[in-house]
C-alpha cells in the first residue's frame, strides 16, 4: 500500500508530503502517526510541505486533523516549507489552520519545537 | 473575445481530480499566468473538482484557451448532472458544509479567480465556470 513515509529525529517526527494526497493516503498518514507518536513518545510533529505546488480545502484538513491527533497525544505540529504563491493562496481561500504552528523551514521548525519542548 | 482552444476531461475518480489540476496547471503556464495567478486557479480547480465528485457524483471539466485582445485567459467549466445545491446563498456563506469539509471551497474559488458563475437548481445538476486572465 503507498503511504507517505515517517521519519524520526529524536524526540521529533518528520513527514515529508511529497506526492499527491487523496482519501486513503491522508487516512493512512493519521493512523501511522498516531501510532509512531505513541510508540517514541514523540514531542513534537515536522510537517514539510515545500514539495506541494497547492494546499486546497482537502489538505487543509487533513493538516488540521493531524495537528488536533498530535495535541491530544501531548505532540506538538510545526508546518514547514510552504512555498510563498501557496501561502498567498491559502489567505485568499480563507483558510487560517487555527493552532497550527509555522515555521519557514526544517530547520527553523526543529528549533522552534525543541526550544518549546525545553521550556516544559 | 476568440476560443483559441479547448477540450474536455471526465471527472470521475481522485485520480482525475489529481490529473485535472496537472492539466489546468499546464494550460495556466501556456497561457502565460504568473505563478501566483496559476497556484490560485489550480487550488480553485482542485475545490470544485472535488465538488462535484463528492456532491455531484462527478461530472465534466471543460476548459476553453481565451484571446481578447492583448490579454490570454483561461476558463473551465465544471458540469455535473447530480442533485444541484437547494439553498445557494446558504451554499456560498464561508464556512457552511452539509457534509464534513470545511466550508471553504465555493467561496473560497470564487475569491481565487477573476471571473465566478454559478447555475444551479434542485433536480438540475450544478455548472460552475471560473475564468483567469493573464
Ligand atoms: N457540485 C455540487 N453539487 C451539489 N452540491 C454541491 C456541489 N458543490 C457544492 N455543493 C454544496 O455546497 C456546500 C458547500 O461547498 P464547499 O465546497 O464550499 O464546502 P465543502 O465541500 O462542504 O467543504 P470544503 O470544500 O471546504 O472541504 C457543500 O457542502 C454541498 O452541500
Ligand atoms: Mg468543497
Amino acid at each position: 500500500m503507498e503511504r507517505i513515509p515517517i521519519l524520526r529525529m529524536g524526540e521529533i517526527l518528520l513527514v515529508t508530503v511529497q506526492v499527491e494526497m487523496h482519501d486513503q493516503l491522508a487516512l493512512t498518514l493519521q493512523e501511522d502517526l498516531a501510532e509512531r507518536i505513541s510508540a517514541t513518545a514523540a514531542r513534537g510533529v515536522l510537517i514539510d510541505i515545500s514539495a506541494l505546488e497547492i494546499v486546497d480545502s482537502f489538505i487543509g484538513r487533513m493538516i488540521a486533523n493531524i495537528s488536533s491527533l498530535s495535541r491530544i497525544m501531548d505532540a506538538q505540529t510545526v508546518l514547514v516549507g510552504m512555498q510563498p504563491a501557496v501561502a498567498i493562496t491559502l489567505v485568499e481561500l480563507g483558510l487560517n489552520l487555527p493552532g497550527v504552528a509555522t515555521a519557514l523551514n526544517v530547520d527553523r521548525g526543529m528549533k522552534l519545537l525543541l526550544d518549546s519542548a525545553q521550556r516544559q | 473575445m476568440n476560443i483559441k482552444d479547448q477540450g474536455t476531461r471526465p471527472i470521475v475518480t481522485e485520480q482525475d481530480i489529481v490529473l485535472a489540476r496537472q492539466a489546468c496547471r499546464k494550460l495556466a503556464q501556456d497561457c502565460g499566468l504568473r505563478l501566483v495567478a496559476q497556484t490560485k486557479l489550480v487550488t480553485a480547480v482542485s475545490e470544485l473538482a472535488r465538488n462535484m465528485l463528492v456532491y455531484g457524483g462527478g461530472g465534466d471539466l471543460h476548459w476553453e484557451i481565451l484571446e481578447d485582445g492583448l490579454r490570454k485567459g483561461i476558463r473551465i467549466i465544471f458540469h455535473d448532472e447530480g442533485p444541484g445545491i437547494a439553498d445557494l446563498q446558504l451554499a456560498m456563506t464561508d464556512g457552511w458544509t452539509s457534509g464534513n469539509g470545511l466550508g471553504l471551497g465555493l467561496t473560497g474559488a470564487k475569491r481565487l479567480v477573476n471571473e465566478f458563475d454559478i447555475e444551479t437548481a434542485p433536480g438540475q445538476g450544478t455548472r460552475i465556470s471560473i475564468t483567469q486572465w493573464s
